[in-house]
């Protein structure tokens, strides 16, 4: 059963005023059809943890292994969807979500087929001809997302993918990817700044805060399997235990915020 | 699921034609964009008014023709130099070997300095090793170091396609430097970890990213190459555009003069007019993302 485990985890930058420490001690599992969904202030170095699990960046101590196999760099087992979409506009749809696979020697014909059926799991597979310059930006954000199945990786690390988005868009886009998780299966470490979208998403929800960025709290939670047996994501937004629990996240968040502000 | 498929569809079906009124005309709105406008009759009146200001001002006698030729007078020396009769050679044996040489050495400059470039913006080893050469020659006037070439050289063809070689390089190769940092961290990020490696990032990634700044830099540099020709071609050289200038200027004969300079400003607008097209075929993108 694939599984990623974040050991000890320090991270620290040297700055001109001095060494600041971005992660202090984290340790975290995601197990198989996890998906667990950091939310905490700027600064907490959620994006940081994120970048160390993708390979982007060294720990200063610490490691991160998937399936037991240290993480040494950046590889095509780990999907990263950024928050500006980071597409590669010279290329159409198709050929962007089919990028990994060209890069790893596939066929045309054998890459286009993945490529096909990642935008029809999107649902957008009217659109493989497009340039990029031409989608709105849920279609763009959408693109990425197929681009990161497409390599099929164990886990999707997605780092505040809906930001840019409208508020309209968001929410489709947050049960697209609800879908999406459900049927492929993946493992997902997902970052946001959106409480409703962290509580709505997460099988597991930490909470983090900042100077130095460590795990404050972790709230198990199951509106996601909610929504996927129901598929009424209204409802479930605005069903009381969902409202307390926000309540609860937003205030342990405000309450943090308080005290580093003393 | 479904329900996000049908709002896209919606918001990407094509626009409805509207129905042309009565009169065959329909009122449009639009914001005005600073600038804007088609300047194609302008810029036809202004070469008019140029032209004309001429043929009056040498024809009514106020410039005397060792200063301005007569209009007609450049004409008699194209149709002279059609002919062959100004020297050995006609005037297309001339063009010929000007076009051999700078597209030789832009050809060169293409070859060379676009890795070059790309080399300088990717490896602190290549930018170290590139960097304070290229910055020292490229601001000298190629008329300096034409005698080193000369010298190293030779008289012949190699020396006048060298000369223009390093005019042209530098820019070109600064361009594809500078290029290199119109790629995104996070487009580099996403290629490595779709499982592509170093090199794949610099021939996938990095050099489509640079194409639309390495394009301008085709073009700054083609600038350079034709301000160079008649420098190259001073010494030596059998035929050419350049050297056709350039004996006529021994002779004082201005509408020979007047006929190179046409002639090089004609072929220089036309290679511009290929690039521009060239990047809207290549680089669509550019200034929507």
């Amino acid at each position: 059963m694939p599984k990623l485990e974040v050991r000890d985890l320090c991270v620290r930058y040297q700055t001109a005023s001095g060494i600041v420490e971005a992660l202090s001690n984290v340790n975290l599992t995601i197990n198989d059809r996890e998906f667990v969904v950091a939310i905490g202030a700027s600064g907490c170095g959620k994006t940081t943890l994120l970048s160390v699990i993708a390979g982007f960046l060294t720990p200063s101590e610490g490691e991160v292994r998937l399936d037991g196999k240290p993480v040494t760099g950046p590889g095509a087992d780990r999907g990263v969807v950024f928050q500006r979409h980071a597409l590669m506009p010279w290329l159409n749809v198709l050929d962007n979500v089919a990028f990994g696979l060209k890069m790893r020697g596939l066929s045309r014909q054998a890459r286009y087929a993945i490529a096909r059926e990642k935008l029809a799991l999107v649902g957008l597979a009217d659109f493989e001809s497009k340039m990029i310059y031409e989608l709105s930006g849920g279609m763009q954000q959408r693109v990425g997302i197929a681009r990161a199945l497409a390599s099929d990786p164990e886990v999707l690390l997605m780092d505040e993918p809906l930001g840019a988005l409208d508020a309209l868009t968001r929410e489709q886009v947050q049960e697209l990817i609800l879908d999406v998780w459900h049927r492929t299966g993946k493992m997902v470490f997902f970052i946001t700044h959106s409480v409703e979208e962290a509580i709505f998403l997460a099988t597991r929800l930490i909470v983090m805060t900042p100077r130095p960025g460590k795990i404050e709290k972790v709230y198990e939670l199951d509106f996601c399997h909610r929504y996927i047996a129901t598929r009424d994501a209204r409802a479930v937004k605005s069903s009381p235990d969902f409202i307390r629990m926000r309540e609860e996240v937003l205030g342990e968040i405000q309450r943090r915020e308080a005290l580093s502000t003393v | 699921m479904t329900h996000v498929t049908e709002l896209e569809t919606e918001a990407s079906r094509p626009l409805t034609p509207v129905a042309p009124r009565a009169n065959g005309r329909v009122r449009t709105s639009r914001y005005r964009v600073l600038g804007e406008g088609s300047t194609l009759t302008l810029s036809i009146l202004s070469i008019a008014c140029m032209l004309g200001l001429w043929w009056l001002a040498t024809n009514m006698g106020w410039i005397r023709p060792l200063f301005l030729p007569k209009p007609q007078a450049i004409w008699s020396a194209f149709q002279q130099a059609v002919a062959g009769d100004l020297d050995n050679h006609t005037l297309w044996v001339h063009f010929f070997w000007s076009m051999y040489r700078v597209f030789s050495a832009f050809a060169l400059a293409v070859v060379i300095g676009i890795p070059v470039g790309i080399a300088m913006g990717v490896s602190r080893i290549a930018r170290g090793i590139f960097d304070p050469p290229i910055e020292f020659y490229r601001p000298l006037p190629p008329l300096a170091y034409l005698p080193l070439m000369i010298i190293w050289f030779g008289i012949g063809e190699q020396s006048k396609i060298m000369l223009l070689f390093l005019a042209i390089f530098a820019p070109v190769a600064l361009s594809a430097r500078a290029g290199v940092r119109s790629v995104s961290q996070e487009q580099i990020q996403a290629a490595l970890s779709m499982g592509a490696s170093q090199a794949q990032v610099i021939r996938h990634v990095v050099l489509p990213a640079a194409l639309p700044e390495i394009l301008v830099g085709l073009r700054i540099g083609m600038g350079v190459g034709w301000t160079t020709l008649v420098a190259a071609e001073m010494v030596a050289a059998d035929a050419g555009l350049g050297k056709m200038v350039y004996n006529a200027s021994n002779f004082l004969r201005t509408d020979v003069v007047i006929l190179g300079i046409v002639a090089i400003g004609f072929m220089a607008y036309v290679f511009e007019m290929v690039m521009r097209f060239l990047e809207r075929l290549l680089v669509p993108w550019k200034g929507k993302v």
